[in-house]
């Protein structure tokens, strides 16, 4: 089984430096396409490949980097930017990769600036990777010291800026356009779309921005090119995916695996299967704003299409347990808490519908709730819908909520009749 | 009144950005980095550095989570307080530090010492619960720990 994207990752040691990457035939992708490859090409290859994005939302990065407008189109600077912030509750993939293969990013980000034509890019960070800052800021200076970044790199003629910028907080901030407008200095809210990032992003100007672990498979499918990189998963999505498992589990971690890996297969052979005493009974699949899989499902491919059919999302591919010994109130209950906190407060239903939803909750917790209370949740998993937002955040928070009625419906049912919560 | 590093340290930042203003958020950490917190004074300096106006510097610093409105303690814990470090009992955690400090979220101990603060995920998840002091992350987290983890803290 291959696994390229960690593959000289090794737990607690130190990356891999820039002269072992490059024996491992790092760089050779940037050289490969500044001799002989046009931005086009590049771009065909990967639309070839389907590399879907990896921050969740799995639009396929090839697509993406083509409604970039030609130079000849649009003045002016293009930017590119790695969207590091991973904030989701559950998520801890692009972590792996920002400490332990610093350079697979970099190299993944010059190709993809070059396919764009950008001359600057941007890695945009969540605060609190400390480790993974100062390993990122020193493959950076490497980096620019071998020629690989800065002016006519390795005599090609094309120049290339890189900076790492750490953010504030706010998990409003990984939504792309929020980031831009932090990235420019501003608050953390999003834009309206359109205009998208492609047309108008960065202080206006051209902009892709593309997550972590979707930039670092650029210099790997440069190199093996899009039919090894579709041959890599079991369902012809293409490439491997990190996997990751939290919760009451006996090994909790992650694992690169063949994109269509099955969730039983993620949480017996890896995980190693749930703790003595605990039983699996829900599911999240990818992060905090996908809807609940149950136990039934759990031979389902985690793959976008697959996970999709069950009726959530693959998103970001970090699945969280439920289980029996865990309230599955509380456990929604803690989700909207911080949906409501995070909420960026630009838009009323947002800002107003989530605190309310949350109290709601916390009527259940008390043992206060009534039957009242299931409707009002219920109305607002209808109402915070796309449309009614500003942007996806609330939608998102009612994801868990909406299919947690659906599913344990019984366990707000008790809370109401027993008036307490029968896990406490 | 900037201090000269800071003045400095800002300067760099503002180079790599189109026009001044978009350093904004970095000369608000820098700030914060130097004193601590940021103060309506500091806002003030950061104001008329990027020709902003103050309003404007305060919309973006009261925006963020780790820019401090507020003086807080010489070191700050975090603690994730988020779904998976909830399964894996983070209230507990959090009980007995609130408990040993004798101070709740959102408080500082009156000798300055401590400031304790709920956190989002903090991407530790595989190893929880977890928490950050000042920039350390601690994890797998056992009230065993705590009394040997705070005393490296004064």
């Amino acid at each position: 089984m291959e696994t390229p994207l960690t593959k000289y990752i090794k737990p607690n040691q130190a990356p891999l430096d820039l002269k072992e990457y490059e024996k491992t035939g790092g760089y050779e992708g940037v050289k490969k396409i500044l001799k002989g490859m046009l931005p086009d090409d590049i771009i065909g290859l990967v639309k070839t490949s389907n590399l879907l994005g990896r921050g969740g939302a799995g639009f396929q990065t090839g697509l993406k980097w083509s409604l970039v407008p030609k130079e000849k189109d649009v003045a002016g600077v293009r930017y590119l930017v790695a969207n590091a912030d991973e904030m989701e509750p559950g998520t801890f993939k692009d972590r792996y990769l920002l400490e332990g293969n610093p350079h697979q990013l970099i190299e993944g980000m010059i190709i993809a600036s070059y396919a764009i034509q950008a001359e600057k890019a941007y890695i945009f960070m969540r605060w609190a990777y400390k480790k993974a800052e100062v390993i990122i800021k020193k493959a950076i200076e490497e980096a620019y010291s071998a020629g690989y970044l800065g002016k006519n790199i390795l005599g090609s003629g094309y120049n290339l800026d890189l900076h790492l910028h750490t953010s504030a907080g706010r998990y409003i901030c990984g939504e792309e356009s929020a980031l831009l407008n932090a990235l420019e200095g501003k608050r953390g809210i999003p834009r309206a779309k359109p205009p998208f990032p492609a047309t108008s992003g960065l202080f206006g100007q051209p902009t892709v921005i593309n997550n972590v672990e979707t930039l670092s498979w650029i210099p790997h499918i440069i190199e093996n090119g899009s039919d090894w990189f579709i041959k890599l998963s079991t369902s012809g999505e293409g490439g491997t995916k990190l996997y990751g498992v939290s919760g009451r589990v006996k090994k909790p971690g992650l694992w690169e695996l063949p994109l269509g890996t099955t969730i039983r297969e993620i949480i017996e052979d890896y995980a190693g299967g749930m703790q003595d005493g605990y039983q699996l009974k829900g599911i999240i699949p990818g992060g905090a704003s996908t809807d609940f899989l149950i136990a039934s499902q759990i031979d389902t491919k985690m793959d976008f299409a697959s996970v999709r059919a069950a009726g959530s999302r693959l998103g970001t591919g970090t699945m969280m347990i439920l289980d029996d010994k865990t309230c599955p109130v509380a456990f929604i209950h803690n989700l909207i808490k911080f949906f409501a906190k995070e909420s960026c407060g630009f838009c009323t239903p947002c800002r107003e519908g989530l605190p309310w939803v949350e109290k709601v909750l916390m009527k259940f917790e008390e043992g206060n709730a009534t039957l009242k209370d299931i409707e009002i949740l219920e109305f607002h998993t209808k109402y915070l819908v796309p449309g009614n937002t500003f942007c996806a955040h609330a939608p998102g928070a009612m994801e868990p909520l909406q299919s947690g009625l659906k599913y344990f419906k019984d366990d707000f049912l008790r809370h109401i009749n027993e008036k307490h919560c029968p896990w406490r | 009144m900037l201090s000269e590093k800071e003045r400095e340290e800002i300067l760099e930042e503002t180079k790599l950005y189109p026009f001044p203003k978009a350093a904004c958020i970095d000369a608000l950490k820098i700030v914060q980095h130097h004193r601590g917190w940021i103060s309506d004074e500091a806002i003030a300096d950061i104001a008329s550095e990027l020709s902003m106006s103050k309003d404007e510097v305060d919309g973006v610093a009261s925006f963020y989570t780790r820019l401090y409105r507020k003086p807080v303690g010489r070191n700050v814990i975090l603690i994730c307080d988020s779904v998976s470090c909830m399964i894996m009992g983070y209230e507990s955690i959090y009980d007995y530090i609130s408990k040993k400090l004798g101070i709740k979220f959102g408080e500082t101990t009156s000798d300055g010492r401590f400031t304790l603060i709920p956190n989002t995920c903090l991407g530790d998840c595989d190893h929880a619960p977890a928490l950050m002091i000042n920039n350390d992350h601690y994890n797998n987290l056992s009230i065993e720990k705590i009394d040997s983890m705070l005393e490296k803290y004064q």
